[in-house]
């Protein structure tokens, strides 16, 4: 599966994803209490300068990814527009751009693998409260590995009533989905339970 | 334990391929995207603690970089949209429609979860959604209300689906309903 990675190689990428993760943590809640157009305004400046030192190509990659904010901005303009706060509006507008710019430069610059490493890291913690950060590995990579082979199930179950009928496949369809998914859970959980249980010690075998 | 984790798991990738699948249609030719669909499933199949676990094990998976929402996105951009408000109310969504199908076992099955559905896919949902979208945007929390008005048909009827949808799997898989075991 294809994660948002960037494939432009970033002197971004080369940090840590921790401290990446960190930095966007304060920024975005920062971003938040400031409510000064300048401050935000130079806000949106400088990650602009960040995808701008990433190439052309990063850039783009980036402005994509905030296509899904327009029709909030033409909402924020248009209501603003009518009541005459033009200020607020500006506000609003520079803050949501900032903080989605900066939450997908972190995504574009940071490697699944990375990423796994930090998440394991915040979970290390709450391995006292008897969570078992094995099994929640090894759920993500399942997963990684179901989703593309549940898709194509659906993809099929499509197919197959494409075949029988002249119009679009229906929600029907979703309960085979359904169904087909638990049988392969069943089969995943027999063949670990064969080959010795998700856990290796002495907790192994309870269910 | 393998079974409670393997269930969870593939789950959390039946949500993400309701999403990847193309869309579907209603009877009348409408078409929708499955994947909210997936969240009010989650809660109704797998109950209320199993169910919450599928949807956060899915949010991991966004949060660490995987495009697995609906029309390709994903990412830690995902989390503060105007819309983000919706996505973090996916867990307690599926929870309170969990809750409400191992709770309320009087009545036929299709319309405890449709009833559930609609408790924790939409009200809970857009509870969340609600207040996310005040925030972001800095209106009201009854202006954002009257801007998400116009999406509440379609998930009534996601939600009433999600009711045949499990009673027909119940039917199938009996034992695959672990709200209900």
């Amino acid at each position: 599966m294809i994660s948002l990675t960037s494939p432009v190689e970033t002197w971004a990428h080369r940090l840590p994803a921790g401290i990446k993760l960190a930095a966007l943590s304060g920024l975005t809640v920062t971003l938040f209490l400031t409510d000064r157009p300048g401050a935000l305004g130079a806000a949106l400046l400088a990650v602009f300068g960040l995808y701008l030192s990433g190439g052309p190509v990063f850039l783009r990659q980036g402005l994509r990814h905030l296509r899904m904010l327009w029709p909030f901005l033409l909402l924020i303009a248009l209501w603003h527009g009518a009541t005459g706060q033009w200020q607020a509006g500006l506000v609003i507008a520079l803050r949501l751009l900032t903080a989605l710019a900066l939450a997908n430069v972190v995504t574009m610059t940071s490697r699944l693998t990375d990423m796994i490493a930090v998440l394991t890291c915040l979970l290390a913690p709450l391995r006292g409260m008897g969570l078992q950060t094995r099994a929640v590995e090894l759920a993500i990579a399942m997963v990684l590995r179901f989703t593309p082979m549940l898709t194509e199930n659906g993809r099929r179950l499509a197919m197959s009533w494409r075949a029988r009928s002249p119009r679009r496949p229906s929600w029907r369809i979703v309960m085979p989905m359904v169904a087909l998914a638990l049988d392969d859970a069943d089969h995943v959980a027999e063949a670990l339970r064969a080959r010795g249980g998700i856990l290796n010690d002495r907790d192994a075998g309870k269910d | 334990m393998e079974h409670n984790m393997t269930r969870i798991a593939l789950f959390a990738a039946l949500i993400a391929a309701l999403g990847l699948i193309p869309s579907l249609t209603l009877a009348f030719g409408v078409p929708i995207t499955a994947q909210s669909m997936g969240v009010m499933l989650a809660g109704a199949v797998l109950g209320a603690k199993r169910g919450a676990l599928a949807v956060l094990l899915f949010m991991a998976l966004v949060a660490l970089g995987l495009p697995l929402l609906a029309g390709g996105r994903g990412g830690l951009g995902a989390f503060v949209a105007p819309t983000s408000g919706f996505f973090l109310g996916w867990p307690v969504a599926a929870f309170v429609t969990g809750l409400i199908v191992e709770r309320w076992r009087k009545g036929p099955l299709a319309l405890t979860v449709a009833m559930a559905s609609i408790i924790g896919g939409i009200v809970v949902m857009y509870g969340f959604g609600i207040v996310g979208m005040s925030i972001a945007l800095d209106k009201t929390l009854a202006e954002c209300a009257l801007l998400v008005t116009a999406f509440i048909p379609g998930d009534l009827i996601k939600a009433v689906l999600t009711g045949l949808i499990v009673q027909a799997l119940a039917r199938s898989r009996p034992a695959a309903l672990l709200s209900r075991g």
